[in-house]
Order: structure tokens, then sequence, then C-alpha cells
């Protein structure tokens, strides 16, 4: 139980390296091991998803893998969304739309808000309601968050097209 | 620049959507102690033995606690409820015996959570079983004992008696008899469960970090079990992660960690609830049986006296449930104009999770009640839903209801014929004849609800006269600080509400300032922040007791202020303007260049007082108010006077399609109207009606606490009790109209609990759906294999009966 295993992760670009017990969660190497305590746990059979993370681009909970199978990967949580001092879309969005009350959900939705909008530009309300599935919010009633997601996709639209313009396609 | 009434975007989302929250659990460090609670397996047991020998041997184990180490340092937990409940012994631990599936018998504190809970898997308890009784009217009969001093498991009853029953009874036209409604039991289940952190240190001085959200009340509940002066213990809360009234009462299982921190020379010791554990154990919403119901009509179907026999299922233990046994009456005679009432009210023991003050609590489980009898009573008479409602619907305002409450202001016809427009009530009429033809299943379904806010504690004494609660408070301090910053503190804790906006909202108006310049310190802090013996989120109140406490501390300030700006520019207050200037907030003597800025007036209280004279020694820049709703205590022996302040009210029409292969029932279409009064914040209002809308959904079509005979649980996870997701979410038209509250300074009403409006209206569009099959819907469970029994086992006959005379010369 205490050979602890070596492994490396990189979380939110920047390369970690620790010895963890195996059976050490990915979320309690993320929350406790790094501080990084914006990834929320909610449950013990990933229903709720506050614990959504991306592990290599792809969206994951968190509180279902062990850390010795994140060694070697790259995991972005919600402190990895803020770039430069300038809010992600969905994070704009998030507020504007009023998409989250307590907060305590608002970081697996938005990881998973995330992922949509990078493999899915133009999502429509049945593939936004999809992509937050496995995301348990108690507060909202979720329409707000549906909103919020679409007008962040719009928005990044709208943010690439003026860029394409301008002739500095991204 | 008005603020209040804009849908300003809150200030709380900045730190929350950057995972820079500070929720119970957040709290680390490397030294802190992690405890785990080993909790019983069976629903009744005597436990014969404790070996923690192997626990308390592995290393990294601090301490263990069982029942006989804290019998000697806990007081008993005080129950609310009248005698018998004073001879129930509810301590953080289990000492002779079990009475739930999920309660405390031992903790664990060791250096990792994995450790402690490797630990308390070594713990050898021996168990003998005892019998189990789950069903309320079982265990009224007293066969199988929860708490054998109490002698019996019933906790309270009483006679809700108003009007003139029998009269009226005589003289009706119709006689609708009801023989069995239930109620039950499922919980809003915030996503972040409870946890706390706790440090007891060699001083005495307890300390916590914790989600609870009634923190002002708890902490005159918890100091004396922990044998302990309110003075020493000081309550914090930041971020919560939802509440909906359950986390009111997670410091029963808080003590534990104090306790251990204690024992372990005052290491901080930190608790977090699993899943599990929070279903198992936490709290449960009340679960509540209608029996032998019978409903007085005049011969155009207007109700016009009902009696019934309720009885509500508590779970093991009463503790603050009592209180269910009196607040539903806030709303006795819910939207209608109803005068005569005989209510027979019991409450009893189960072994089963204790129940807990769950949004919506104890009204909605009436309410629920009074609308399936209004809608039986039109299917049985033949009278259209929207025609019975108009027929009944109290019209004037303010209304004193049989029992003294005072309803404030409301327009019920006007919200049916809103949400009938939205939702196309004519077309979905058509449209259900002919799903009718086709053999489809389709309801359309009418909820009318209330949502009473800012209760009057005194209604405690009706059910307890000994209990030494009345009235409301809540308390706000405001000051200019060092830097002449404005920093307000409120008692509230919320958990989503959005107070720190609302309060900035209603400051900047007072002050004429920009929001922004507003600070609200968040959570509660009973060390640090304003709060009263009250001080909490909870009974749909902030929007009035919150804010008034608010308005109130705003107007001592300004009149100080006045004060001061008036002496050092030599000009009278009348002259004075608030406003922002070049060198910040500032006031201004009109019509002039000459203004003193809120940075000098506190450097001139604080720091450079000289200048002052002894006129100004009241001034401190630094003031407290607490708000008291005009309450009186209610006469205790006539269980009259007025319960609540405000009552905001809401009207839902939904058309439901019962999948006839699956039985699951679909919603097709949902309107929702709100009228809470003047809104403070738009964005705000309508967040917390789609979440008790949501909530509401959740309950019928996916979320209960079912047990089996012997007291298992068997949704003790979250995939199987199965929270509503989006994917079960449907689309909801949201509408609202205005009737201000004369009883509020701003004529706001609170709201944010909902009504379970939901719970009503999906019920009647089912009962719409299903009564040409003989079925008559008497639960607020709707989900797919709950329909397929009902469908399978016509009811109608069994639970309905009408008796129509001739009366009077007509």
């Amino acid at each position: 139980m205490n050979d602890r295993i070596l492994i490396t992760v990189t979380v939110n670009g920047a390369p970690h390296e620790r010895e963890v017990e195996p059976r050490l969660l990915l979320v309690q190497f993320i929350r406790e091991e790094l501080g990084l305590t914006g990834t929320h746990i909610g449950c013990d059979t990933s229903y709720c998803g506050a614990c959504t993370v991306l592990l290599n681009d792809l969206p994951i909970k968190s509180c279902t893998m062990l850390a010795v199978q994140a060694d070697g990967y790259e995991v972005r949580t919600v402190e990895g969304l803020e770039k430069d001092g300038k809010l992600h879309a969905v994070q704009d969005a998030f507020s504007e739309h009023h998409a989250l009350q307590c907060g305590y959900c608002t970081p697996g939705m938005l990881m998973s808000a995330c992922h949509l909008l990078e493999t899915n530009a133009r999502p429509t309300d049945l593939e936004i309601r999809k992509s937050i599935q496995g995301n348990l919010c108690r507060c909202t009633g979720y329409s707000n968050i549906i909103k919020a997601i679409a007008s962040a996709a719009d928005k990044i639209q709208e943010v690439s097209g003026q860029e394409v313009a301008g002739g500095n396609p991204v | 620049m008005t603020w209040v009434g804009k849908s300003l975007q809150r200030k709380e989302d900045g730190r929350l959507i950057r995972g820079q929250g500070l929720f119970a659990d957040d709290e680390h460090s490397d030294s802190m102690l992690h405890l785990y609670i080993l909790r019983s397996p069976y629903a009744h047991a005597r436990i014969a033995s404790i070996d923690v020998s192997a626990a308390q041997a592995l290393p990294g184990v601090a301490c263990v606690l069982t029942g006989s180490d804290i019998k000697e340092q806990c007081v008993p937990y005080m129950q609310l409820g009248p005698a018998p409940c004073d001879k129930i012994v509810d301590l953080p631990l289990a000492t002779d015996k079990v009475i739930f599936q999920g309660e405390p018998v031992a903790a664990v504190a060791a250096d990792s959570a994995a450790i402690a809970m490797d630990a308390g898997l070594l713990i050898e308890v021996e168990y003998e079983m005892l019998d189990a009784v789950v069903d309320p009217e079982e265990a009224l009969e007293d066969k199988i004992l929860l708490h054998e001093a109490a002698a019996t498991n019933r906790t309270y009853h009483d006679v809700f008696e108003y009007g003139e029953v029998d009269k009226a009874f005589s003289d009706a036209a119709h006689v609708v008899k009801i023989n069995r409604l239930h109620f039950h039991r499922f919980a809003s289940t915030p996503v972040e469960n409870n946890a706390c952190t706790a440090e007891w240190n060699q001083r005495g001085d307890l300390d916590f970090l914790c989600n609870n959200s009634f923190a002002g009340f708890s902490m005159q509940l918890l100091a004396p079990s922990l044998r302990l002066p309110v003075e020493k213990l000081r309550i914090r809360s930041y971020d919560i992660g939802g509440s909906f009234g359950v986390k009111i009462w997670n410091y029963v299982y808080m003590a534990l960690a104090a306790l251990a921190s204690r024992k372990c020379g005052g290491r901080k010791v930190k608790w977090s609830e699993t899943r599990t554990e929070h279903l198992q154990g936490s709290g449960h919403g009340n679960e509540r049986t209608f029996l032998d119901t019978e409903v007085a009509l005049d011969k155009d179907g207007v109700i016009t006296a009902i009696k019934s026999r309720h009885i509500d299922d508590c779970g093991a233990y009463p503790r603050y449930e009592p209180l269910g046994c009196i607040i539903w009456a806030q709303v006795l005679p819910a939207t209608y104009g109803v005068r005569n009432f005989r209510i027979d009210f019991t409450q009893t023991v189960t072994n089963k999770c204790p129940v807990v003050p769950n949004r919506g609590y104890s009204r909605m489980q009436h309410l629920w009640f009074m609308e399936r009898i209004v809608d039986i009573c039109a299917h049985e008479l033949a009278i259209p839903a929207d025609e019975m409602r108009l027929k009944n619907y109290i019209r004037e305002f303010p209304y004193e209801t049989p029992n003294g409450c005072i309803y404030d202001s409301g327009n019920y016809p006007a919200m049916l014929e809103k949400a009938k427009q939205m939702i196309d009530w004519d077309g979905w009429k058509q449209k259900q004849i002919e799903a009718r033809e086709q053999g489809r299943l389709l309801g359309i379904g009418i909820g009318t609800t209330l949502d009473s806010g800012t209760n009057n504690f005194g209604q405690a004494q009706i059910m307890n006269p000994n209990l030494p609660f009345s009235g409301n408070s809540e308390v706000c301090i405001i000051c200019l600080d060092l830097d002449g910053s404005v920093v307000v503190s409120l008692g509230t804790g919320p958990s989503g509400q959005g107070h720190e906006t609302t309060t900035s909202q209603v400051v900047a108006d007072e002050l004429n300032i920009d929001p922004s310049m507003i600070t609200v310190r968040t959570g509660f802090d009973s060390a640090w922040n304003a709060f009263s013996g009250h001080s909490g989120t909870y009974a749909s109140q902030f929007a009035v007791s919150g804010l008034s406490a608010v308005y109130g501390a705003c107007q001592k300030l300004k009149a100080q202020m006045r004060q001061l700006a008036g002496f050092m520019l030599k000009a009278d207050a009348a002259e004075l303007e608030f406003g922002v200037g070049e060198e910040g907030p500032q006031l201004s003597v009109k019509g002039t260049d000459k203004s003193i800025n809120y940075w000098f007036m506190s450097n001139l209280v604080n720091s450079n007082n000289a200048l002052l004279d002894d006129s100004l020694a009241d001034v401190t820049l630094n003031v407290r108010h607490v708000y008291r709703p005009p309450f009186e205590v209610p006469d205790t022996e006539k269980k009259f006077g007025n319960l609540t302040l405000t009552y905001a009210a809401q009207l839902h029409i939904a058309v439901v399609e019962i999948d006839t292969d699956t039985c699951r029932p679909n919603i097709l279409a949902y309107a929702a109207i709100d009228d809470c009064g003047k809104v403070i914040n738009p964005q705000i209002v309508n967040g917390q009606v789609a979440g008790g809308t949501a909530h509401g959904i959740g309950a019928v079509l996916m979320e209960s606490f079912d047990y089996d005979e012997v007291g298992n649980l068997l949704t003790a996870t979250f995939s199987d009790y199965c929270p509503l997701t989006v994917m079960n979410m449907p689309d909801v038209q949201y509408g609202s109209i205005e009737t201000p509250s004369p009883f509020s300074y701003n004529g706001a009403k609170g709201m944010g609990e909902g009504g379970g409006a939901p719970l009503h209206t999906l019920s009647a569009a089912i009962q719409d759906a299903l009564y040409a099959e003989g079925i008559i819907v008497t639960d607020s469970h709707h989900s797919a294999p709950r329909v397929f029994e009902r469908l399978r086992a016509p009811n109608r006959e069994a639970t309905v009966s009408v008796e129509s005379r001739r009366v009077g010369a007509q």
C-alpha cells in the first residue's frame, strides 16, 4: 500500500513529478498534491461530473481514474482556462447568462463545454445537452448553461471570423 | 442610476468561474487529520460490542471515537418537539443501538483519508439485529420502538380546527372522500456534500470552517451539546456548494470532527462526507401520508370544508423536524378560499434517515395535498380544471386565512390566464381530443402554489410552547473601512443565491455609488461578520429580511455621514448629496464644489479625530442594524396568528404524455409564471425559479428515497437515486407578474423555494392523462415503474367516493 510510484503529469502546461500511492485518485492528486481545488468532488460513481478535467484534450471524471494512470498525460483544469489575464469565452458566457449559482458544478461544466467547443464549432442544442449530460447541476435547471455554451460558441466564431478577416488566421 | 431591479452580473461569479471559490472541502494542509465515520449497515440493531484495537494500532491513526467515549463528553442534541421528544437521546455517535442505516457508530482520525478509512474498516462491531419499521402507520402501532425511553414512536399529535367544519359538511352539496394520498421522500442533494474542518485548541476555542447554511441557529444547538459557551465557538463558511435546506442540520456530524480534534490535542481535523453517506445519513425531505380526507363542496364546486388525517414520517430522530408539524399551516388553505378545516396531524419516527428542511419545506407537502384535492374534485364533478381553480381562488388581498396568516398580495387568476396563453391552452385541449382518439394518454395539468417567506419563529410555540423562539431577524453591519471603502457583512451564509450582488445593488442605490465600489463579505463568520440567532439562508426571505437589514444599516450610516460631512463642510444635512466625485465616493454640498470623500471621512473618525468635536462622539461610520419583522407570538391554544410575512406565488401548466410502451411520462410543454412582488435582480430571480422547477421535475420523474422492508436504502448512490440531468430537463417557458408586497420596504417577497409547483402540476397532468383509465393519482412520484404499476391496477373505485345530494331550496 505504501509502495509509492513516481509519476509525471503535466497540468495546465506545467509538468509535476510526484511519488504517489497507487490508490490515489487523479482528483485527489489535483486537489491535494497540486492544491488546484477548482476541481471538485460530488459523488463516487462518476454521475455528477464535478471532477471533470481534460486528459489529453478528452473530458474524464477524475474521481474515477487513478493518478498513476495519468502518468505521462496532459491534464487541463479550470485553473488553466484563463490565459494572460483573459477569461475563456465560456467563462465569460457562464457569468453573463447566469449559468451558475453556487458554482460547485461550474468547473466541471466549463471543462465539458470547453471540450465541446474545441471539437464542434457550431453545436446544436442537443449536442450541447449531450456534452454536459454527465455533469450534474442542482441550482440552475440547466437552461442558462445551455444558453451560455451556445453563446460562447457564437463568440468564438465571431472572434475567429474577425481574425481570419484581418489576415491573422488562428 | 438605479441598480435595484436590474440584472446586474453577479459579483460572486469572478472567483467561481476561475475555480477560486473556497468550499469547505478545499481547506487542506499536510498536517491536518482526516476523519472517517463508520456507519451502521443496519436500520435497527443493538450494538453488542465494538473492538477498535486493530484500528487504533494502524500506523497513521491519531484517535478513534466510539459512542461510549463521547457519551460523557456530549449533552444529547436538543429535539425541538414536545414530550416525549425530551426522552430521546441523540448523540453524534450511536451508543447502545442504531436506528437507521447510515447512523454513525465510530469515527477515526488519521494522517490521510485513506488511512482513516483503512482503520475504520478494521473496527469490529457486533450487531444484534432488531426488527425495523419503515412504514409510518405501522410505526404508530408502537410494536417496534425506536426510542424505548420515549415509550412511543409518536413524536407529535394535535388537531388543527378552524371554522364550522361539521356545519359545512351537513350543508354540502357534494362530499368527495379520498382515502389515501402520499407525498414521497426525496431531497435536493446539493452537488457539494457536507464537509468541515474543526480545530479545538487547548485554550478551549473551537473553530469550524464548514458549509452549514443556518449557522446562527445551529450554533445555539451545537455549542451546548459540546458543553461549550457559544462565545468559544467560531463558525465560518465561505462558498457553499448548494444547500436547499439540507445543510441546516449537518452540525450533528460536525461535532465528530471537533471531538476528534480535541482528543488529538487540538490538531485540525477535516471531515468530508461521501455521496453515499450523504444519501443514507445526511437528511431527507419529509414524507407525508394523508388519510381519510373528506372535502365538502357546494353545488357549484366551491370547496367549503376539508377534514383529513396527516402523518409526517420524520425518520429516526425528530431533531428540527417537529417544526414541520406546524410550518405547513403557513399555507393552510393554499391559494383557495376554504374557511373550514379539521386537520389531525401526527408525526412519527421510523427506522429511516432523519428528515431535514428541504426546499419547499413542509408547505410543499401540504400544497400538493390541497392541489390533489382540488384536482380530484374537479375530475369527479366533471368541472374543467381551470374553472375549478377560478371558482376557488382567493381574490381579495390582504387576505386573512382561517388560522390568522395574512396573505400580503397576489393575483392568481391573472397568473392562470397568463400561463394558459403562454402554453396555448386551447390548442393543447384540441390536440388532447385528437390524441385520445388515437389511444394516446395525454394530459394537461395546472399547479398553483405558494412560497411563503420570512417565517415567524413564534409558530414553533404552537408545536412546543416551551421553545424560546419567536419572530425573525437578520443583521447587517456596514462601515467605511480605514481606507474609506464600503464594507458590508451579513449573517446569511448563502449557497448560490447571489447575496453579495443584490446587497451591493441596494447599497449602491442608497449611497448613489457604483456596486463595484462595495465589498460584501462572503459567507458566515461568527467572529468577524454580523449575525443574529435567526441568521441563515432559509425560508425564502433574503429579499425581505436580509435586504431590509441592509437598507436599515444604510440609513444609519448615511445619517452619520451627513452629520460628519455637515460639520466639516459647514453645511446643513439637507444640503448634502451622496455621489461619486473625482476622488471617489463622496458627499458634496449641492450647487457648490465643496465635498468630502469617504477616505477623509474614515480618516477623521479612525485616525485623525482631534479635528472633531464632542457633537460627533457617536459618529463611528460603523453601524449595525437588526431588521425585525412585525410579528407577534401566535395564540398557541387556538393555533392562530400570522406565521409568515410574504407570500410569493407560482402557477405552472404542463402537458404530459405517458408513453404507452415504457410508461414514462414525457413533458411536451411547460409554462411557469412567477410572482414574487418587486424583483431586485430579474436574472437571479429567474435562476431561482428555474432551479426550483428542476427540483420539482426531478422529484416527480426520477428521484425517490426507496427503502426495503428492513430499512435498507435502495437508492444510496447517485447512479440509483438519479438526480435530474440536462437530458431530463424539458424546455420551460417562463413568465411573471408583479404584485408588490405591502409588508416589505421594497415591495419584494421572499422567494427561491418555489413551493414545489412541478409536483402539483405534473401530478395534475398525469391525472388528466389517466383519469379515463380509472386511475386516481395518489402519489407525488411518477417514475416509469410507478406509472406501470398504477396502469396495471386502476384504483379509482378503491380510492375515491362522491356523495351528492340536493341541498336547501334552490
